[in-house]
């Protein structure tokens, strides 16, 4: 099956949740240093729930679209529940096989997300490694 | 032509049932069948330690080194194999001018001037210097036809205290390629010990280092259809005899006591440690090829440069970031599409078998000067052909038409 689905242009195209939250309560940015996809989140979190998403960056098309699709499947999530995704959710979010070169694209937004939220908590950050021992 | 191209095995596999379109030459180029055997037939018949072995295999061993050395002096032009060093490559051979001679011979306010298009290799051993010594680095400009500027260079020369110019003598992104003469005897007249960065020049120029002048060139194996992990550090003798010993270990001494020792002569002294015997030899075998079918090599690159600047003018979602007239330039051509980034470009298109690199190739200070992100390369060699860069705008009109 092709990389670049119909569904993946399309967000990379569109993006969903394209911009700057004034009223956000939390901001994080990552970038992919080997390839020079950046994300920035912004976020605001009630009661550890996700209430608003915003993001903006730039780089490859699964960077970005995998950042849109991600980001509209975390509203109304909990904290908890952000930080338990992995690697395979992203795959299944995503639909389209991602080979080991893309690993980064397609993780850089699940970092972002959940690295912004383990900042909050005062947690260890995650790294690259992380996702991928996994 | 054919009969060259078919020297080289890799060239007629195919990947995901396409015929392989290598058009990253100027990551690294291909290995003609000569330097496959001449790798093999060293470790088939004659590998050993080279130098201070009292036996046949040794001596041999020695002898073919050395033979790749003399290949390369000759090649080059240098007034005598001492003043060639063998390093992993042109990273090395830079840093090892940074340490070595930069260490001793730059003291803090000193100025080091280089260009915008330097590859990262040539920029970070001197940004290294920077944070160590305190030396202060000018970065000559392109002017707007993504040439050096040659009058800001002048005056950038022109200042107090400025001990070097390290400089690129073709860019690994634009193609252009430098004219070094005027730089280097401008240098040369006020003093200032130069270096060439040949990385990308050696597999697409004649370099005469006498001719040049300049002080030190590096360039690594690979890049001139050699194996990867050698390289060359040419140095003027008089500078190398100046110079302290970079690394420490064997070969590179003379004597070792528990309290102290002394250096070999030249070019021992700068090459500590069991050398890349095989890859020196490999080299010797790539500098045979291509003296040997120079005038071909030649010639093919630039009715390939000719016929790609035209083909790529014909499609208007294509902006070449570099020059477009076709002489003084190496088939090395950047560009960003529009619409597509250029890693989705490189991977799609990898798919196809038509393989590319895309980012900031190691030059992220071009990049940022240009205002870029990331470009497309396509780096050709002469071995290419007229059919492989139809095909090239073929597939790649389609990757602009599947993100519209």
């Amino acid at each position: 099956m092709d990389l670049y689905s119909q569904n993946i242009i399309d967000h990379y195209k569109n993006p969903r949740n394209r911009g700057r939250l004034k009223d956000g309560n939390l901001a994080h940015n990552e970038a992919n240093y080997s390839c020079g996809d950046k994300l920035s989140v912004d976020l605001k979190v009630e009661n550890e729930v996700i209430k608003v998403f915003k993001f903006t960056g730039g780089g490859c098309a699964i960077s970005q679209a995998a950042m849109s699709i991600l980001g509209e499947s975390i509203k109304n999530k909990s904290i908890d529940e952000i930080l338990e995704l992995n690697f395979s959710n992203i795959k299944k979010m995503l639909g389209v096989p991602i080979s080991e070169r893309r690993l980064k694209c397609a993780l850089l937004g699940l970092m972002t997300i959940q690295n912004a939220l383990l900042k909050k908590q005062g947690k260890e950050m995650k790294k690259w490694t992380d996702y991928i021992e996994e | 032509m054919n009969n060259l191209r078919q020297q080289f095995p890799i060239l007629s596999q195919k990947i995901n049932g396409q015929p392989l379109v290598y058009f990253d030459n100027a990551a690294t180029a291909q290995k003609p069948q000569a330097v496959l055997d001449a790798i093999n037939d060293f470790y088939t018949k004659y590998n050993s330690n080279v130098h201070r072995s009292f036996n046949p295999l040794g001596e041999k061993a020695t002898q073919l080194y050395e033979e790749a050395r003399q290949k390369v002096a000759q090649f080059i032009n240098a007034k005598s194999a001492p003043e060639i060093i063998f390093t992993s490559g042109t990273t090395e051979s830079i840093n090892l001018v940074a340490q070595a001679w930069g260490q001793r011979n730059l003291k803090k306010g000193d100025r080091v001037v280089i260009s915008i298009a330097e590859h990262h290799s040539n920029f970070v051993p001197w940004l290294q210097l920077k944070e160590e010594v305190g030396i202060e680095i000018d970065v000559i400009p392109l002017s707007n036809d993504y040439k050096l500027d040659i009058k800001k260079a002048r005056t950038l020369l022109q200042q107090n205290n400025v001990k070097l110019l390290a400089i690129t003598g073709c860019s690994n992104v634009l193609g252009e390629i430098t004219n070094l003469q005027p730089l280097l005897d401008e240098a040369r007249e006020r003093g200032i010990v130069t270096l060439v960065d040949a990385a990308q020049l050696i597999a697409h120029e004649k370099i005469d280092v006498q001719k040049l002048g300049c002080d030190f060139l590096a360039f690594s194996g690979h890049k001139l259809f050699g194996p990867t992990g050698i390289g060359v550090l040419y140095a003027r003798k008089e500078l190398l005899e100046q110079m302290p010993a970079w690394q420490g270990g064997g070969e590179m001494i003379q004597e070792v006591h528990q309290d102290s020792f002394t250096v070999n002569e030249l070019p021992h002294r700068f090459e500590a440690g069991t050398p890349n015997i095989a890859g020196a030899v490999g080299l010797g075998a790539a500098i045979d090829f291509v003296m040997e079918n120079f005038d071909i090599i030649k010639k093919r690159e630039q009715e390939l440069t000719e016929y790609f600047l035209e083909k790529i003018n014909q499609l208007d979602f294509i902006k070449l970031v570099g020059g477009q007239e076709s002489k003084n330039r190496a088939p090395v051509f950047s560009f960003t599409i529009d619409g597509v980034h250029p890693h989705d470009a490189a991977d799609i298109l990898g798919e196809r078998g038509i393989i590319l690199r895309a980012g900031h190739h190691c030059a992220q200070p071009l990049h940022e000067s240009l205002s870029l992100e990331a470009t497309l390369r396509a780096s050709l060699s002469f071995y290419n052909t007229t059919e492989e860069i139809d095909k090239f705008f073929k597939e790649l009109t389609l990757v602009y038409k599947k993100f519209q």
